[in-house]
């Protein structure tokens, strides 16, 4: 949590600097096309209303999950089940409401050292990428049910498939290594 | 629109009450983070809300949909996927973006295939997803989460 909010430190000057560069250019071309004024402020006022309806409540969720599921309770979790019970549990964990995905990477390196399988890893990292929660409530609010709940479905089929393939692959690898090992030892 | 934004302020309000029963310290802890976060994503929102407005507003929309409406095909939906792997931009708001291009004319599956990218391909974190799984382990993940992207969206265009 620490390394997020050092990273939020260093992004924040970024954002402002991109919004005033956005608010100067959205200026100018607004005086120079009065035209164009309604439309965009009706725009801009519809998606500004439609977020804010939900970004606080979506900030409450994630804080909550942030504080009350600790990653060790992740990482014990899903370091332990295995089979149809691992894929949900990798899905499950992945998918709850806490930081970007450059948080999940150390959390999935530790428990693939502590031997998870690769496949739940996959699936684990692709559903923090995607279908986490508070995404999928803010794409219900934006993309509406049909479309939230299609992307959701492949997702999770398409998701399982990879774990399975990566898998496969890195499995395929290591044994082809270990037995060029033990071909040259003998 | 109104139903699912009270849907979710509901839920968060019951979590809230029901956190706040069982841990009071940590249900503070949890607010202030909240309120943090909010914060920070605040000026990224507004930026992308305001570049949402412009662009609806002054491209055309028969010039839009040339690029990534039905005219445009496959190579729109490649376009837009390879767009979708280098942005990097907080998942949140990778969805009123897309309803914009929805907005603009965009079809389903450059929609679909816009927030898969966006979310799953990271050529930004890339380095450090390198460095924490393996060099082998990133490429594919990164590599196979494009064509699943795309067959992701294939799939919702022709169901949508």
């Amino acid at each position: 949590m620490k390394q997020e909010n050092e990273n939020q430190k260093v992004r924040i000057p970024f954002d402002v600097i991109a919004l005033l560069v956005l608010l100067v250019l959205t200026f100018a071309l607004l005086s120079a096309y009065p035209e164009k004024r309604d439309p965009v402020t009706a725009v801009f006022a519809s998606y500004l209303l439609e977020m804010m309806l939900i970004l606080p409540a979506v900030m409450v969720i994630m804080g909550l999950f942030s504080v009350f599921v600790s990653d060790k309770a992740v990482v014990k979790h899903l370091g332990q089940s295995s089979g149809m019970r691992g894929f949900f549990t990798a899905l499950f964990f992945g998918s709850l409401p806490t930081g970007p995905l450059y948080v999940a990477f150390p959390m999935a390196s530790a428990m693939l050292s502590k031997g998870a399988r690769i496949s739940n890893i996959v699936v684990f990292l692709s559903a923090w990428a995607c279908i986490k929660m508070p995404q999928e409530l803010v794409e219900l609010q934006f993309l509406g049910p049909e479309f939230m709940v299609a992307r959701l479905i492949l997702t999770i089929i398409f998701v399982g498939l990879m774990g399975i393939i990566i898998e496969w692959v890195m499995c395929r690898a290591t044994e082809k290594v270990s037995e060029e090992k033990s071909s040259t030892e003998h | 629109m109104i139903d699912t934004s009270l849907f979710i302020n509901a839920f968060a309000l019951i979590s809230l009450v029901y956190a706040y029963h069982h841990d009071r310290e940590r249900t503070k802890e949890a607010l202030i983070k909240a309120a943090n976060s909010f914060i920070h994503i605040m000026p990224t929102i507004l930026a992308i809300i305001v570049f949402i407005g412009l662009l609806l507003g002054f491209i055309p929309p028969a010039r839009i949909s040339m690029l990534i409406g039905e005219q445009s095909g496959i190579n729109g939906v490649m376009m837009v996927a390879v767009i979708g792997s280098f942005l990097h931009v907080p998942a949140l708001i990778s969805f009123p973006l897309t309803a914009s291009l929805l907005d603009a004319g965009a079809t389903v599956t450059i929609a679909a295939v816009f927030i898969t990218t966006l979310t799953m391909v990271g050529m930004v974190t890339l380095p450090l997803e390198i460095r924490e799984m393996g060099r082998k382990m990133a490429l594919l993940r990164n590599g196979i989460s494009f064509c699943i992207a795309i067959m992701i969206a294939l799939v919702m265009g022709m169901i949508l």
